[in-house]
């Protein structure tokens, strides 16, 4: 604690669980990071550092590897070259402390299970294949619920949820997995705009309490007030920084105007 | 006519019945994986390349149950693993080459069984014969099933993980190809076990309709499991009790008995029903 103090700025991490000391910065940081489709390029030479307490939007026109860098990320696809380093160490990939939240479209919204089965299912890094679901489990869920408004719901089958409902229940489900690191693909599409709103707030409190968030974006209206920094990316990166330096209109054309010198 | 009673003392009516029970129990219970994977297609397929399994099994061993259980999973194998092996070697995705993978095997299983001298008529394998079940084929089917339930309970956690995201299981730490493999491994087994019940046509209905039915009633996975077995042991039970007065095929009317329970689920049920005002919600 003492330690931790002496670092003014750093913000502690909720951790439920227990056990993990935080006394400083969580980095994340990306090097020279390129990912491969068989023959095609998806990703090249992608570079950024940023640390637990803030969020990022990535930005990039359709097909510019959104998907792919929060992918790999998350250890889902195989790099083809470069490092991702996680508290300065090689990020492995069922890391407890990285959940990824898939876009709505990939969701079996019908599977049989409800908002609580869902946010359980973020114990299983803990709890591997047989340990016991104790009360300390259902304690952390109950926990994971009650922040995302959940409580109520918590019985519904997932499908008989809004948008932002859904939306919170798989956030519920990264804090009940002790996530640091969210990876979000397209949080907003296809909420409302109470709903949006409402989860922009969410992800200022989460950065708040010391999360990273990294989220695919594609609205630029609403990446300034909602976001610390940005990534603007067309396969290669066009620009890293925080928003009010990097969000700037020549960054974003260069991201998404040599379409159009291409197709001429 | 005997009574079902005097038919019961028979010791292969009693072998008949203890079958239905585990067949019907197991193939339930798995059925829950496939309803929940969205495999059905992909059962019957298999379970059609089974036949020319059996025929170039007894052709080469002669007819015994060890002999047909492996020309079995052989032939569930080289169909599964050709049709990957085939999409990925050419431009045609993996059902296609399934597609054609699995009839070709199946007309070949077909010439070669009406060719050849068994004992078993080709009908059996078809469309099962659970009357001629020996000690050993019932030990043999209660060893798969116990394997089967065994193995999709202790793998439940990271199952039901796999099934929900497929493709972002990982993330979470599930071993995604082990299990794979471990699933496919038990779904062939299954299938084979059931053969002898309800014929390599049939079996997909077992192995499909049970979960299927009680999917339509219940949000909870788990209970997808449990639920499928029972329901999968009790349809064949009473299939069993109802095609002796009928005189019908124990096979079929396990399916038929099964296919009824499933419409009244569709039409009945609470939540999910046809009926229901709940349903659609998407």
């Amino acid at each position: 604690m003492s330690m931790a103090a002496a670092h003014d700025k750093t913000k502690e991490h909720v951790c439920w669980g227990g056990g993990c000391e935080h006394t400083h910065h969580h980095r994340l940081e990306v090097v020279g990071l390129s990912v491969r489709y068989q023959e095609v390029l998806a990703l090249e030479k992608i570079n950024f550092a940023t640390e637990c307490g803030r969020s990022m939007a990535l930005i990039g026109p359709n097909g510019a590897g959104k998907s792919t860098l929060l992918k790999s990320l998350a250890g889902l696809i195989p790099s083809g070259g470069g490092k991702i380093l996680w508290r300065g160490r090689p990020l492995t990939r069922s890391s407890h402390e990285i959940a990824y939240l898939p876009q709505r479209g990939d969701i079996d919204w019908n599977f049989p299970i409800t908002v609580r089965g869902l946010v359980e299912m973020g114990r299983y890094p803990n709890l591997g294949w047989w340990r016991q679901y104790s009360r300390h489990d259902a304690e952390i869920v109950e926990r994971a619920l009650a922040s995302m408004d959940l409580g109520a719901l918590q019985n519904r089958q997932i499908s008989a949820l809004s948008g932002g409902q859904q939306q919170r229940a798989f956030i519920a489900r990264a804090l009940a997995q002790e996530a640091h690191v969210l990876l979000l693909d397209e949080p907003f599409t296809g909420l409302d705009k109470p709903a949006q709103e409402n989860l922009a707030r969410l992800f200022k409190e989460l950065a708040v309490e010391g999360r990273l968030l990294i989220a695919s974006h594609h609205d630029l209206q609403t990446v300034e007030g909602n976001f610390d920094d940005v990534i603007l990316i067309r396969r290669h990166q066009v620009a890293f920084g925080p928003v009010s330096g990097a969000f700037t209109p020549a960054n974003i054309a260069a991201a998404y105007n040599s379409e159009l010198r291409a197709a001429n | 006519m005997p009574t079902i009673t005097d038919f019961l003392a028979e010791p292969i009516a009693r072998r008949a019945l203890l079958a239905c029970l585990m067949i019907g129990f197991a193939n339930g219970f798995v059925s829950a994986f496939v309803v929940l994977r969205k495999d059905a297609l992909k059962i019957g397929t298999i379970s059609h390349s089974l036949l020319p399994g059996l025929a170039v099994a007894v052709l080469i061993a002669g007819l015994s149950q060890w002999s047909a259980l492996t020309g079995a999973v052989f032939a569930a194998l080289i169909v599964g693993l050709g049709s990957i092996f085939l999409s990925r070697t050419s431009r045609l995705d993996q059902d296609t080459s399934m597609g054609v993978l699995y009839t070709t095997a199946f007309a070949a299983g077909l010439l070669i069984l009406k060719n050849l001298d068994v004992r078993q008529k080709l009908d059996e394998w078809l469309f099962g014969s659970i009357i001629g079940m020996a000690d050993s084929d019932l030990w043999i089917a209660f060893g798969i099933s116990a394997i089967a339930v065994i193995t999709l309970t202790a793998l439940q956690r990271p199952l039901l993980i796999y099934l929900f995201e497929p493709n972002i299981a990982a993330s979470l730490g599930v071993p995604v190809r082990l299990l794979n493999y471990t699933t496919f491994a038990v779904t062939i087994l299954v299938l084979v076990s059931s053969l002898q019940a309800v014929g390599c046509i049939l079996s997909v209905g077992l192995m499909v309709a049970p979960a299927a039915t009680i999917y339509l009633l219940t949000d909870n996975a788990r209970a997808l499991f449990w639920g499928g077995g029972i329901l999968g042991a009790l349809g064949s039970v009473t299939a069993f009790f109802l095609s002796y007065p009928l005189g019908w095929s124990v096979s079929a009317t396990i399916i038929i008995v099964l296919g009824a329970f499933f419409l009244i689920a569709y039409t009945f049920s609470p939540k999910y029903g046809l009926f229901s005002r709940r349903r659609g919600v998407a």
